[in-house]
């Protein structure tokens, strides 16, 4: 009696005001979907984060008779330079491996890398690459001492931390995160009044029934249940439309990118489902706090 | 059963207090008529016995409880012994006569087998025999009146507070009413009846309370609605 009476309410409180009811689904649609996909970016460049910073180097170059270095003067590091560095290298307590790369080795990887652009291969000769230390860091960050070792010693041409590189295409995945929060909270206000709204119209639509329900004794949550209810049923049809929104975007998007842009870590589906999960427990939390609180203020108990 | 114990009332943004240093004592099973010209106090008086408003000063007690102690959750409780009629109905325009009065049951989880046998019951107590699945808009003030006594008696409260209740009927019909309260008093239920009706508290020669700017100038068993002394 109690369950199909309660569920009776939601049901004519959600068709007496049907047009609010869309809107606020369609609003927490967007602000959890949005804030979803913030979660899934994050996730993805904490993935590829630790996936990359495994993988990278610090490249000690040296001296070439190719480099612009003036300190080089156009000639080759000796082989005492060589082993000097690499003897100070071994000795910082950062680094983790060094190796040495030498010129045919260097030329060897970059003819593997680019045999799909053969114009690039030919124009580019044996001796052209210098010879480097590659560097493997027990901790990518702290990259700083190395290059400071390393810059200026005799037979050092420049020293590259590839971290650099990779960080300035985490600040963009890192932009686009918040972007997507921003967006989201946004969102999240304009479903938190709309809630407001759709309660306070809810409320006045029934101010009939609650007013003979207190006068009667219903306990107040009693009286309460069918408005939070109805604020979490909203949210719940939101988040799930959310999650839609959030299972189409990891087929059409983040698959296809990632296949193009080898992004060793592919985003599984094991976190894109935690992901809807959250945003539709939040969607849901967030519309039946939003309707308990402005209850308080629209319905005297 | 209702001690009103040195109670004053004042409400906010009002100097003048709508009940003054009031004392009434009414027992189990009486039947008292409270009246007085608009804005004496009778309302405020109903309102406190069910907690509608906290007095300003003084105590309040219902069945034994001090309702300034009553903690607001206990509140519906209390409300759940006491049954309101008021001078407009309030009966909810889109259920009809029994479902009306199963509402009142619906909401504080009653049972529906329980519903089922209670309301029929109650129905025909006040006079609805046959009118169950009438909507109130087919029903005449008086009858839509008895739907609402129904509805406050469904739940067979200790007390029955009527405010007004044949304010917006007819006097032939308002006897009706009032022969319903009778019975329901008969039941050992306590009936506070707010009203104008001097016919009828004449008529009745009951318990007569009389407020006059928020005091009680009167309190009389057996009384007449005018001054009789």
């Amino acid at each position: 009696m109690r369950v199909q009476f309660v569920l009776q309410e939601i049901w004519i409180g959600l068709r007496r005001n049907l047009t609010m009811t869309v809107s606020l689904i369609i609003t927490v649609a967007i602000a959890m979907a949005l804030f979803g996909t913030g979660l899934l970016v994050r996730a993805q460049v904490e993935a590829s984060k630790s996936y990359w910073y495994d993988k990278i180097e610090v490249s000690v170059f040296l001296c070439a008779q190719t480099s612009s270095n003036p300190a080089c003067n156009k000639q080759d590091a000796t082989e005492e330079q060589k082993q000097a560095l690499k003897a100070d290298l071994e000795k910082l307590p950062e680094v983790a491996k060094v190796e040495y790369e030498s010129k045919q080795q260097a030329y060897a990887r970059f003819k593997e890398r680019f045999s799909t652009t053969p114009g690039f291969v030919q124009s580019t000769r044996e001796g052209d690459i210098p010879d480097s230390f590659r560097i493997r860091l027990k901790d990518p960050e702290n990259y700083k001492s190395v290059a400071q070792a390393m810059l200026g010693r005799p037979g050092v041409d420049q020293v590259i931390n590839e971290k650099q590189i990779l960080d300035r295409f985490f600040r963009i995945l890192g932009g686009l995160q918040g972007a997507a929060l921003v967006i989201a909270l946004i969102q999240v206000v304009a479903a938190v009044l709309l809630v407001g709204n759709t309660v306070r119209l809810s409320a006045f639509n029934r101010r009939r029934e609650t007013g003979i329900m207190r006068l009667v004794g219903a306990s107040n949550t009693y009286i309460q249940m069918p408005f939070i209810l109805e604020g979490a049923i909203a949210g719940l049809i939101g988040g799930m439309f959310a999650s839609l929104l959030l299972v189409a975007s990891k087929f059409m998007l983040i698959d296809r990118v990632a296949s193009q842009m080898q992004f060793a870590s592919k985003l599984g589906w094991g976190t894109v489902i935690a992901v809807t999960i959250v945003s539709i427990c939040f969607g849901v939390l967030l519309c039946a706090i939003a309707s308990f609180l402005t209850l308080r203020r629209y319905l005297k108990i | 059963m209702i001690h009103f114990d040195n109670v004053t009332k004042v409400y906010k943004n009002q100097n003048r207090p709508a009940l003054q240093h009031v004392n009434v004592a009414i027992e189990k099973g009486e039947f008292i008529f409270l009246v007085g010209p608009s804005g004496s106090g009778k309302s405020t008086f109903l309102r406190l016995i069910l907690k509608e408003e906290r007095p300003t000063q003084g105590h309040v007690h219902v069945a034994g409880k001090d309702l300034n102690r009553l903690s607001n959750w206990k509140v519906p409780h209390l409300r759940r012994r006491i049954g309101c009629v008021f001078q407009d109905f309030r009966l909810l325009p889109n259920k009809n006569v029994f479902e009306n009065v199963a509402f009142a049951l619906e909401v504080i989880g009653k049972p529906r087998r329980f519903i089922q046998k209670v309301v029929p019951e109650v129905v025909d107590l006040v006079g609805l025999e046959g009118k169950a699945h009438r909507m109130p808009h087919e029903l005449s003030g008086g009858e839509q009146q008895r739907v609402a006594i129904a509805r406050a008696f469904v739940n067979r409260p200790m007390i029955l507070l009527a405010d007004e209740p044949t304010g917006n009927i007819d006097p032939a019909t308002s006897i009706g009413i009032m022969k319903v309260l009778d019975r329901i008093n008969r039941t050992g239920t306590t009936v506070v009846m707010a009203t104008h009706d001097a016919a009828i508290v004449d008529a009745f020669r009951k318990r007569v309370v009389e407020l006059e700017d928020g005091r009680v100038v009167r309190d009389q068993s057996r009384g007449v609605y005018g001054q009789a002394y």
